[in-house]
């Protein structure tokens, strides 16, 4: 049994199919990365997965550890060890960012019946973390996201990621508004975090965070469909021919 | 997104949790209100000839308003008429005259304290909280007393300081609220029947919190409270008040009058969590609170602080203000005020600048959710004289689904050039991508929102005293519940 396996998936937003029919399999210890050119489904996967309830499921079904995905809420997923880096980090105004982590990995220990962390056990765990992805200390206590630089947000992503140990974790685009410093951190931060135990299913749209990140497997993702799958070598192949070729492909795949 | 929709609604199904009606012996008067009544009152209440008087008078002039309709209706906010001589004016739980130790009281009000979740006994003690309780219309118990009069602290009941301390009382009663100031005001200052009074004399800083909770608990019985809290040269004092109040079917009428009055040099920190019962999910019962709170920062150097967290009432109309008198003085208005399911809420402040270099701070947070409308109301007058003024007025709004509605009306009126003034204004709605972002952390839907919201209000909440703080969280936690959008 693999730790995610997504059958037939099929989504629509409105009247549109966004995913027509994406099969995929990662098991534990695996990373994954599903490219794709804009508009090809790549963020909706990511938002499906993490049970974002404004995109339609119409057809397939997703196994999380062998249960079934789409009839958990957003919260049982994060619990359950799903976790979502975001595209665009959303800001929360009023509450301090080491509040927030600890709220969340209180919400995921109480549901996996464990105890809740208090400040003074939690705080040197978060300092450890922080270390690891060279962010200051005084991000702390800002309120979540609010005022942070892009490059703050994308980090704090990794940070959460790293707090929570989550059994898989979806990267939706963060190497996007990254200069190549910042990309070279958050890469470490997420190499820091693979394991045997951890999936990775990292999307993006260009080849150059996978020079930090290698993936043991990537997919191109066009038009709603995996039109091909590959090991890393696909990445470098995709930078230098584009993702032209695969468009017509998308057209005539017929849906797995 | 329908499913959101659907959570949204089985949380907006919450009832309210602390609904419960106490059975104690209650001795009462009929419905009505004439000058009888007043007579009544007064005479229940043994008191002096000059407070029947300025009763009468007070209701004299409530009379004339009422004939010429003069109730006002001006706030944004929309009720049935009120029928003045379908309220009882007076209800007192029966109690062995001159208690002398807590274990008099009757122990269904204690109880009823503790089913609140107020630790009146020793968990007030030990946390150094003197507490005041007024229950219904009479205070029943009062703790700490004589520590505080060590100190020359006065804190007792409205009616023993009418017995005990009737120069002060004579001399500030009506000194910053007069009978005049508007109909509610008028009507309380007839029928009043207790509330709290706090003196601090000369150069003496109260070393505790002092506290009062009120409760409504006489179905149909309109509660008038008064507040008199006189800070003397160089004194200072927070006084803290809360209160919730058990589900009723008709509309109750609260119209509640607070007066402060701080001298040279002298601090008063006035702290309000209100948590009267809002009516139900469909906006039947609930509390009309018609507040008249003021405080007189007379002498040069005062300051005069309000903060208010105001989840309850169905229909509110309130705003705490500041005559900023004495030359430097400073006025401050902190405010939360959460409107759900059918609230109403017109509140704000004023702030009327008339001594010179006198500043004040208004920060107000607006939560509409469910059909909820919130509405602050402010205004900032500076004086000719007032040189050198200063204001800083920050307004937010913040809207949780989409019937609910936040209005705001400022009133800035400067008379001196040399005023300055600052008003920052906002309106934002919880988004989607908030919640879904939090929720993707592991938080469920409801403690998404109290999250954000407790965020929002974080600014207000600072300047609570600490349990206080802590108290309004989970208040506005409660209150939410059944909000998510």
């Amino acid at each position: 049994m693999g730790l995610l396996e997504i059958k037939n998936l099929r989504v629509r937003v409105g009247d549109r199919e966004i995913l027509k029919g994406i099969n995929l399999k990662l098991n534990a210890g695996e990373v994954h990365s599903i490219m794709g050119p804009n508009g090809s489904g790549k963020s909706t996967l990511a938002q499906v997965l993490a049970r974002r309830e404004s995109y339609e499921v119409t057809g397939g079904e997703v196994l999380f550890e062998g249960k079934d995905l789409l009839a958990m809420k957003p919260e049982e997923a994060a619990c359950e060890g799903l976790f979502l880096a975001f595209q665009y980090p959303v800001e929360i105004p009023g509450i301090s960012n080491a509040y927030f982590l600890r709220s969340a990995l209180n919400a995921i220990r109480k549901y996996c019946g464990l105890d809740e962390m208090d400040a003074m056990d939690f705080l040197p765990k978060l300092r450890e973390k922080l270390k690891l992805l060279d962010m200051d200390d005084k991000l702390l206590n800002r309120s979540v996201n609010e005022a942070f630089s892009g490059g703050e947000k994308k980090r704090n992503e990794i940070l959460q990621m790293a707090v929570l140990e989550p059994k898989l974790a979806i990267l939706d685009e963060t190497d996007s508004g990254l200069d190549i410093d910042a990309l070279r951190i958050v890469a470490q931060g997420v190499n820091a975090m693979r394991s045997p135990e951890r999936a990775m299913l990292v999307v993006t749209h260009y080849q150059r965070l996978l020079n930090y990140i290698v993936p043991d497997y990537v997919h191109v993702l066009v038009e709603g469909r995996i039109v091909r799958s590959g090991g890393p070598e696909l990445a470098l192949e995709l930078e230098s021919s584009g993702y032209a070729t695969f468009e017509g492909a998308a057209a005539g795949a017929s849906p797995a | 997104m329908s499913s959101n929709t659907d959570t949204i609604r089985e949380l907006a199904q919450q009832e309210y949790k602390w609904g419960f009606i106490t059975d104690i012996g209650e001795d009462r008067i009929p419905k009505g209100l004439n000058e009888d009544v007043i007579r009544l009152i007064s005479a229940k209440k043994n008191e002096p000839e000059f407070m029947l008087e300025w009763r009468l008078k007070a209701y004299r002039h409530w009379e004339s308003l009422e004939k010429s309709q003069a109730e006002p209706k001006w706030a944004n906010i929309k009720y049935p008429p009120i029928d003045y001589q379908n309220i009882a004016y007076y209800s007192a739980p029966k109690q062995k005259p001159n208690l002398k130790s807590l274990d008099e009281i009757d122990p269904e009000i204690l109880r009823t304290y503790e089913k609140l979740g107020i630790p009146l006994l020793e968990q007030k003690m030990l946390a150094g909280v003197a507490v005041d309780a007024v229950f219904d219309s009479v205070s029943v118990a009062t703790t700490f007393k004589e520590k505080l009069g060590e100190l020359g602290i006065i804190f007792c009941s409205f009616s023993e300081a009418v017995q005990k301390h009737p120069d002060l009382v004579k001399k500030y009663l009506g000194s910053v609220v007069p009978h005049t100031d508007n109909f509610f005001a008028a009507l309380n200052a007839a029928v009043f029947t207790d509330g709290s009074f706090v003196y601090v004399p000369k150069g003496v800083k109260c070393p505790m919190e002092l506290s009062t909770y009120f409760r409504i608990n006489a179905a149909e019985t309109g509660q008038f409270e008064r507040t008199l809290i006189v800070a003397d040269e160089g004194a200072s004092v927070s006084y803290l008040e809360g209160c919730t109040a058990p589900i009723r079917d008709e509309n109750q009428l609260h119209a509640a009058v607070v007066e402060l009055i701080a001298l040279d040099d002298a601090q008063i920190k006035y702290s309000t969590v209100q948590n009267w019962y809002p009516g139900d999910k469909n906006g039947k019962g609930g509390i009309y609170n018609f507040v008249t709170k003021r405080g007189a920062c007379r002498g040069k150097n005062s300051k005069i602080s309000w903060t208010q967290v105001e989840t309850g009432s169905a229909i509110t109309w309130k705003y705490p203000s500041c005559i900023l008198q004495g030359d430097n003085s400073v006025g401050e208005f902190y405010s939360v005020a959460l409107t759900n399911n059918f609230q109403q809420a017109d509140t704000g402040t004023k702030m009327i600048h008339i001594g010179k270099n006198t500043r004040s701070t208004i920060v107000a947070k607006g939560i509409s959710a469910g059909h909820g409308q919130n509405t602050y109301r402010g205004q900032v007058k500076i004086m000719k004289d007032a040189a050198g003024a200063r204001n800083y007025t920050q307004c937010d709004s913040l809207l949780i689904g989409d019937k609910c509605g936040a209005h705001t009306f400022p009133y800035i009126e400067v008379k001196n050039s040399t005023a300055r003034m600052e008003h920052e204004a906002s309106t934002s709605k919880i988004g989607e991508d908030q919640l879904f972002y939090l929720r993707q952390r592991g938080l469920k839907a409801e403690d998404a929102v109290s999250m954000i919201v407790n965020g929002f209000c974080k600014r207000v909440f600072r300047e609570l005293p600490m349990e206080f703080a802590v108290e309004a969280q989970k208040l506005l936690s409660v209150s939410l519940e059944g909000s998510v959008g």
